[in-house]
């Protein structure tokens, strides 16, 4: 009996090594032919002589998707692109306290501009407050904080103006198309965001009386909800003729859906700018035709504006003498005739 | 509730097998009164989707829709009621799907093509099957806190695979098999396997002596031992089941998918859950039917799709699901009670 069980435990255990061995191997993540071209670098700065030496600091979210991994990529490849900047990044976190931790950190090191994207805007206002106070001016990127006095500069994105953009984009491609049917997958519900991409979408399609939106469901930013709610949502409409997703990640799910279901009589629009959307509008062989960007090149500005900060300078192309106190960044909108310009930009 | 007297449970527990016909149907009524129940559920979901959208609802598109969604979450389920029935928690069913779909979509995985990316996910289940079942069994560890455990390091393993990237399948047999020109007589192989895996767990759990140690190791594990069941194996072989059980559904997921991302599989620990819990399990350990608690995936699928369909949004969705899951347990407990 034990002869057995040890002759058995031994072939599992010879097993279960090898298959081990095997298994770490396949951990690899890189291409072959990797060409990690960081977003959002092309554009020359606004300044690009070296000047005064500025230590940045920068604090973001847990790198958890495709997006905040890109605006933390766009963070270091700009600060490295320039000789007097020093970049001291902290690693990402979820965690409230920790992130509130890991900026007090920076302040203690009496970095000279901080960078911030919180995880949560509301819950650092105070830690932002803090470094404000202690002479430390702060970038703050996309989350907004509770109070202007927390921040010195805020640049983020806009996401009504992503639905809005989207809207007029599908509006003027089904322009004399009587009785044309919209439907819309969103994204987290939970979220405020996607309560203002929704808004906008819907007060752009108010300028277009022929169109009409007739359903929406939310996914959850995540190549798996974007397949379910997107394949619920094609039995539900036998026949609409246009679509807008709010997300490319959740849209990599929907495209997967429409395709298995052999459907092409619409035309999709996706939003955020990743990099499998941008391939799939280049070779427009399929039904996504369009993105509406939430950019993460919005990480190198932030760089930028720190260093500008930090410079005590302007910014390049403005009059002004002091970097502005805000700055919401435009929705672009990428289809076939412009997606090689942002192809770089584009995240995986 | 108590107080009501009830014939019919009477004249059913007396009348016990005296000539076949009645023996069946005394077995039909105690041993499926739950599952009647369900059944019951599910017609009047039915019927609700018939009649607010009888053209979408009321097609095969749309039951293949169904049973396709219903597939990688009822995999996972089976193996979920496995452990519940042995008086176990699985929390990291749904971390585990999220590990094998990421080790099996990344670059160098895929080089290897389809089995490659099957063989991948089956062994990343199996293997955190086998740590959650060492833990358990031999480390004595609380089920709860081994598999939260595992819950935290399996996602923060994806996520360090992933980078938080979605890994985009480019493997045309894997993808070809979501397709339509797929299906095998109408039927999804997605949908196929989801059969297969619970027509053999019910076999297993009400068919073989690994079954009957299964409940009695949940409905006393002192006893269990004292009739000698080795408990800790048993323990054992049963977590590493739901991990095999997780990448069979990781399987699924890429195939349905068409790519593995580190979110994936987010919250399936209390889908899982709740679906053996409607099914009749007991959270206790000691009874449950796998009949249960695939009727009762098949409830939540057919409510998020009749939802769907109706253009109801995520809040009404969250609060009717809610409510429809203590209308269900409530329900079964009357009509089991009365019975």
């Amino acid at each position: 009996m034990t002869e057995i069980t040890s002759r058995r435990g031994l072939l599992f255990g010879a097993a279960a090594v090898s298959a081990g061995a095997l298994l770490t191997g396949c951990t690899s993540n890189e291409p072959s032919d990797s060409k990690d071209e960081p977003a959002g670098n092309n554009q020359p700065a606004a300044d690009d002589k070296p000047g005064k030496q500025v230590t940045i600091g920068f604090a973001g979210p847990q790198a958890d998707h495709g997006w905040l991994n890109a605006i933390n990529d766009n963070a270091e490849k700009r600060a490295e692109k320039y000789s007097d900047v020093t970049l001291e990044i902290t690693e990402g976190s979820n965690d409230t306290a920790q992130q509130i931790g890991q900026i007090e950190t920076l302040i203690n090191k009496k970095v000279d501009v901080l960078v911030v994207l919180p995880a949560d805007g509301k819950a650092l206002t105070q830690v932002g407050l803090k470094a404000m106070r202690a002479g430390i001016p702060v970038v703050n990127l996309d989350r907004i904080f509770n109070t202007p006095q927390a921040y010195r500069c805020w640049i983020g994105g806009d996401n009504y103006g992503m639905g809005l953009n989207a809207g007029h984009y599908i509006g003027e491609k089904l322009k004399g198309k009587s009785d044309a049917r919209v439907i819309e997958l969103a994204g987290l519900d939970n979220l405020e965001l996607t309560k203002q991409r929704t808004q906008g979408f819907d007060d752009a399609l108010k300028n277009y009386p022929n169109i009409k939106k007739v359903a929406r469901q939310a996914a959850e930013f995540t190549v798996e909800s974007g397949q379910a709610k997107m394949a619920q949502l094609l039995q539900a409409q036998s026949k609409f003729d246009a679509l807008w997703n709010h997300d490319d990640d959740q849209g990599v799910g929907a495209l997967r859906a429409i395709e298995q279901a052999g459907r092409d009589d619409f035309l999709m629009v996706g939003g955020a700018g990743a990099l499998s959307a941008f391939q799939a509008i280049k070779q427009d062989d399929g039904v996504l035709k369009a993105t509406v960007l939430y950019p993460p090149t919005m990480a190198a500005s932030a760089i930028d504006l720190a260093r500008a900060l930090g410079q005590g300078k302007g910014i390049g192309g403005l009059a002004e003498f002091e970097i502005p106190a805000s700055i919401t960044l435009y929705s672009a909108v990428v289809d076939k005739t412009n997606v090689d310009q942002y192809m770089p930009t584009g995240f995986r | 509730m108590t107080q009501p007297v009830s014939p019919p449970r009477d004249s059913i527990t007396d009348k016990v097998p005296q000539d076949r016909p009645s023996a069946w149907r005394g077995l039909l009524a105690r041993t499926d009164v739950r599952t009647l129940s369900l059944l019951g559920v599910l017609a009047a979901l039915i019927l609700i989707g018939g009649i607010t959208k009888p053209d979408e609802f009321l097609d095969t598109r749309n039951l293949q829709l169904v049973l396709t969604q219903a597939s990688v979450i009822g995999v996972v389920t089976v193996g979920m009621t496995f452990v519940i029935v042995s008086g176990g928690i699985d929390l990291s069913v749904g971390a585990i799907v999220a590990l094998a779909s990421v080790w099996a979509t990344t670059v160098a995985t895929q080089e290897y093509g389809f089995a490659g990316i099957l063989f991948t996910a089956v062994v990343v289940g199996v293997g955190c099957g086998l740590v959650n079942g060492v833990l358990i069994a031999y480390g004595a560890m609380v089920p709860f806190i081994a598999t939260l455990a595992m819950l935290a390091s399996a996602r923060g393993l994806a996520l360090q695979i992933t980078d938080g990237k979605t890994q985009i399948v480019t493997v045309p047999s894997v993808l070809d098999l979501g397709e339509r020109d797929a299906y095998v007589l109408g039927i999804p192989p997605l949908v196929l396997v989801f059969a297969v895996v619970t027509v053999i767990g019910w076999l297993v759990l009400n068919r073989t002596t690994f079954g009957r140690r299964t409940v009695a190791v949940g409905g006393n594990p002192e006893a269990a031992r004292l009739a000698g069941i080795d408990v800790r194996r048993q323990r054992l072989y049963l977590y590493l089941l739901s991990g095999l059980c997780c990448g069979i559904a990781a399987f699924l997921l890429i195939v349905l998918s068409g790519s593995g991302q580190n979110t994936n599989g987010n919250l399936y620990e209390l889908d899982a859950i709740a679906a053996a819990i409607i099914g009749g399990t007991l959270l206790t350990g000691g009874r449950g039917t796998i009949t249960g608690s695939v009727l009762g995936v098949l409830i939540f699928t057919t409510i998020t799709n009749i939802f769907a369909l109706n253009n109801l949004q995520s809040d009404v969705q969250q609060i009717a699901k809610g409510a429809i899951i203590v209308a269900a347990v409530l329900v079964q407990r009357r009509t089991a009670s009365t019975t």
